[in-house]
């Protein structure tokens, strides 16, 4: 079997509470009662990048690739980044972490030249690195690989890949014949089966990386950042990725890796450095800590409870679901949920387990079957319908389907209550702050005011905003689809602690998630999907990863409960 | 975060903020421009200054505005109707046909302005049901309609409507240059200007704009509100074909060919987004009035018409790219105000 995300590495299910089954077992050593005992200070001797700790080429180890000082990005009155500190050696995969606003993609935006630092310094290789475009850093030797790349769809995989360079033959006419041979070559070195004559459009965006990947190879690029490369990917295309990743490595690039995923960091990387609110925390020897240690020092506390539960008692069925098909897409689908349960959906990307809760929300259509809400048949009349039935969705793409994020933390909260907020028709502005203002509070958004553009706020925040703007309708189902994909640790557990609270007022919530550990961590039952069928149900008790990871993967089928 | 100026508890901003935000806005750059224009113009323009001067320019314009109207909501909705000009002909051939044929001037228009909203629910449907985009439907109904106009009278020309109906067209009130006109213009701006900024339908509209699918997504029904905004166009088209039939005394296949452009280009003066999701009515109002203005006074200087087109042109590009070329000036300095987390999502 492949290695997954559901893969729980070392130290991952550090916070979940003691009564937890299954994962915490197996790991031992790595809960929140044994965080005390890991040194509390940044430095030690595995961290050679200590606060106060002078940078410089060490004799031991080699010249490092890039060599960030004292980096400093103000934005007008708002500092992003204070003083970051940055060691990136040959050879080594870096993991970069810290929770949303840290200050992680402000240090990318200035070493790939997007933004210039109002204080600091940048090396590369020993010579300074002051991009004033990211042509510049481009050329410098910085190659940046972000989470949704933005390939021309009408030209080829080569045409892509020497784009701004084509490579030309007699008669300095382009040469396709010479691109499509050159980026077989490199395809093949870095072992990626990818056709360099088909048109980018369609690629998936696992593939879409890995051409950004071979032009930063065309390039010789000495530094490649990777940005939250992961968020958007399946299992398999992330195995593909750090295979490339830790063959760029072997060659002697340096390797700059974000995520806010702790199973790939530990799987990949070779040091960690953490930031916090624009600031160097720490450098450590991956080998040398775990994740309780990485997360404390991101948040600069504990997170004592990841996925906090408290123990309820269902009340009725509220949503129930019953044989519900779409043509290939998913087929005779039987699933309900009770007040006060939190019915957790698992299933790789592509299982059909978003599909079904956009159908039971009307997006989509469903071929046959029923959907009931307390009993009565919910028509497919779309998402105001099952709105006025008391559904509510957060859809798994936040800003595609979310959220507006051009739109104002106000206008975005308000918007699936405007018909409710209107009096004789009209609708104020003052209405929407009102409920803006108290559902921000309750959910504690940060933004500067409640006419701050939603795209603006990091992306915890974005989430809440969304949340907000659910919540607020009052949904007695909440249809949650990946609740915290691409959220700060310290946002995450507030999340999973708001969840908890919902089920506990009687809501039904029916949670979708990549991630294993926060369905096992917060549902009461689970719902695995394989391939657009239900393969298992399983109670609480009953669902440890591997009889989840067998369900979702279709290795076995349990008997359906 | 290190953001002194972010709070845990995002406030309303303060009526004194709002107000700034306001006066710093593009409304008030482009209200700023007019007045700039028109206190120009009455000093250096002989004869600007005077209520015949203001008559004209609110009868010339008259029908832009009627038109703009329904059009600010189509492309702050991300849409567009370019078949405005051909509906406006067709329900003046209409008018003109009928009236010709003995039918009352009031049952004329009547029918006029159904038409119009079956021509405007042409395009709803193909745009909304068919899925085609709305730019390729209404230059095809653009044809479509022109050429049932003209089909309908040929080159002919019917005039000799009653003068009763002319006279009120022209009416304007007593001892001042504004034509009675203006009142219905007056009240149809108001419900536009209601429904675009302070119902629901008009958070949709810029919903709907900005992000078509998250709009769908909150419950939003997208596609039942473009179909009844382009039926609106399309009757708002025709109402102003029976004022151009009207104030012209003359209904032609050719009437108002290429109307639609100006239309389009005084709502972009206006601060609309072609792209959707932005822009305001008052805007567009104010905008419709600077285009005309600044043609009356340049008209009035003798300049010549080709030099007149120039200067709009002018001022077309000047007014959409100058907020854009503003903003990048104003660069790094302004981007915390409104970037609080530039870190996000790091």
């Amino acid at each position: 079997m492949v290695v997954n995300r559901f893969t729980i590495l070392k130290g991952e299910a550090m916070a979940e509470s003691d009564d937890e089954p299954g994962p915490t077992s197996s790991h031992p050593g790595a809960s929140a009662d044994a965080a005390p005992a890991t040194p509390a200070a940044p430095l030690g001797p595995a961290a050679p990048l200590g606060p106060a700790a002078p940078l410089g080429p060490s004799t031991r180890t080699p010249a490092p690739t890039l060599v960030v000082r004292g980096l400093v990005k103000h934005f007008g009155p708002v500092v992003a980044l204070a003083r970051a500190e940055l060691e990136v050696r040959p050879g080594e995969i870096h993991a970069l972490v810290g929770e949303n606003g840290a200050g992680k993609s402000t240090l990318v935006k200035l070493l790939a030249g997007v933004y210039q630092p109002t204080a600091g310094q940048m090396l590369l290789d020993g010579a300074p690195l002051e991009p004033r475009t990211p042509a510049d850093a481009r050329d410098a030797g910085v190659a940046v690989i972000y989470q949704e790349p933005t390939l021309f769809p009408d030209l080829s995989v080569a045409e892509n890949v020497f784009m701004g360079r084509l490579l030309t033959g007699r008669g300095g006419l382009v040469s396709r014949k010479a691109m499509r041979e050159r980026t077989r070559e490199l395809l093949a070195t870095l072992g990626v089966e990818i056709d360099p004559d088909r048109p980018a459009l369609g690629l998936s965006i696992a593939d879409q990386q890995l051409v950004e990947i071979v032009k930063a190879v065309s390039l010789d690029a000495k530094l490649l950042v990777m940005d939250e490369p992961t968020a958007a990917l399946s299992g398999v295309e992330v195995d593909r990725l750090f295979a490339v990743a830790r063959q760029l490595r072997d060659r002697g690039a340096a390797v700059v890796f974000i995520s806010h995923r702790f199973d790939e960091i530990f799987a990949l990387s070779d040091r960690i450095t953490v930031m916090r609110d624009g600031e160097h925390v720490s450098t450590q020897d991956t080998a040398a800590t775990d994740t309780a240690t990485i997360v404390r020092q991101m948040v600069g506390r504990a997170v004592d409870t990841m996925f906090p539960r408290t123990e309820r008692t269902p009340g009725a069925v509220v949503l129930e679901v019953q044989g519900l098909t779409r043509a290939g897409t998913f087929e005779g689908v039987d699933l309900h949920v009770r007040a006060g349960e939190i019915l957790g959906i698992a299933g790789l990307v592509g299982s059909g387990r978003s599909e079904v809760v956009r159908a039971v929300f009307g997006i989509d259509r469903y071929d046959s079957g029923t959907v009931r809400v307390d009993g009565r048949v919910l028509a497919q009349d779309g998402p105001e319908q099952a709105m006025r039935h008391g559904l509510a969705l957060v859809p798994e793409d936040r800003r595609r389907q979310g959220l507006h994020t051009d739109l104002s933390v106000a206008r975005n909260v308000a918007l699936t209550l405007r018909r409710r907020l209107s009096r004789g028709g009209i609708l104020t502005s003052g209405a929407e702050y009102r409920v803006a203002h108290e559902w921000a509070a309750t959910l504690q958004v940060k933004a500067r005011d409640l006419d701050a553009v939603a795209g603006t706020l990091s992306g915890g925040n974005q989430q809440k905003v969304v949340l907000a703007k659910w919540l607020s309708t009052t949904p007695r189902v909440l249809l949650i689809d990946e609740p915290t994909r691409g959220i700060d640790v310290g946002t995450k557990a507030e999340v999973h602690r708001l969840l908890d609270r919902l089920a506990g007022d009687g809501v039904a919530v029916v949670m979708i998630s990549s991630e294993l550990p926060e369905v096992l961590g917060m549902s009461d039952r689970v719902l695995v999907m394989h391939e657009g069928r239900v393969t298992a149900v399983l109670d609480r008790a009953d669902a440890d990863p591997e009889t989840v990871m067998s369900a979702a993967t279709g290795t076995v089928r349990s008997a359906v409960a | 975060m290190t953001v002194d100026q972010v709070r845990t508890v995002p406030a309303a901003p303060s009526t004194r903020t709002r107000l700034t935000r306001v006066l710093l806005g593009r409304d008030a750059a482009i209200t700023a421009l007019l007045v700039a224009v028109v206190l120009v113009a009455s000093l250096t323009v002989d004869n600007f200054s005077t209520a015949t001067t203001w008559y004209f320019l609110f009868l010339d314009v008259f029908p832009i505005l009627l038109i703009a109207l329904p059009m600010t909501l189509l492309v702050i909705a991300a849409q567009i109707d370019l078949s405005v000009a051909s509906m406006l002909g067709l329900s003046s051939v209409l008018v003109g046909a009928l009236y010709e044929n003995g039918w009352p001037l009031a049952v004329a228009a009547l029918v006029a302005l159904v038409v119009g909203a079956v021509g405007g629910a042409l395009n709803g449907f193909l745009v909304t049901v068919v899925g085609l985009p709305s730019l390729a439907v209404t230059i095809g109904t653009l044809a479509l309609f022109r050429g049932l106009a003209v089909g309908i009278l040929g080159t002919r020309a019917v005039t000799g409507f009653p003068s009763g109906a002319q006279d009120l067209v022209s009416a304007h009130f007593a001892g001042t240059g504004i034509p009675v006109v203006m009142a219905l213009f007056v009240v149809l701006a108001l419900a536009f200007g209601v429904v675009l900024h302070a119902t629901p339908t008009g958070r949709l509209v810029y919903a709907a704009g900005l992000n078509a699918e998250a709009a769908r997504f909150a419950g939003g029904r997208v596609g039942r509100l473009t179909f009844w905004l382009f039926v609106a166009s399309g009757v708002m088209s025709a109402l102003a074909g029976v004022y151009w039939t009207l104030r012209y005394g003359s209904a032609r296949g050719d009437n108002a060919v290429g109307l639609e452009l100006s239309v389009v280009a005084a709502v972009l003066v206006g601060g609309v987004s072609i792209f959707g999701g932005r822009g305001a009515l008052p805007g567009v109002v104010v905008g419709v009035l600077l285009i005309g203005a600044l043609r009356s006074a340049l008209r009035l200087a003798d300049v010549s018409s080709d030099v007149i087109n120039v200067v709009t042109g002018v001022l077309l590009i000047a007014t959409v790219v100058g907020p854009g070329l503003v903003a990048r000036a104003r660069g790094a300095a302004r981007r915390p105000g409104t970037r609080p987390s530039a870190g996000a999502p790091g």
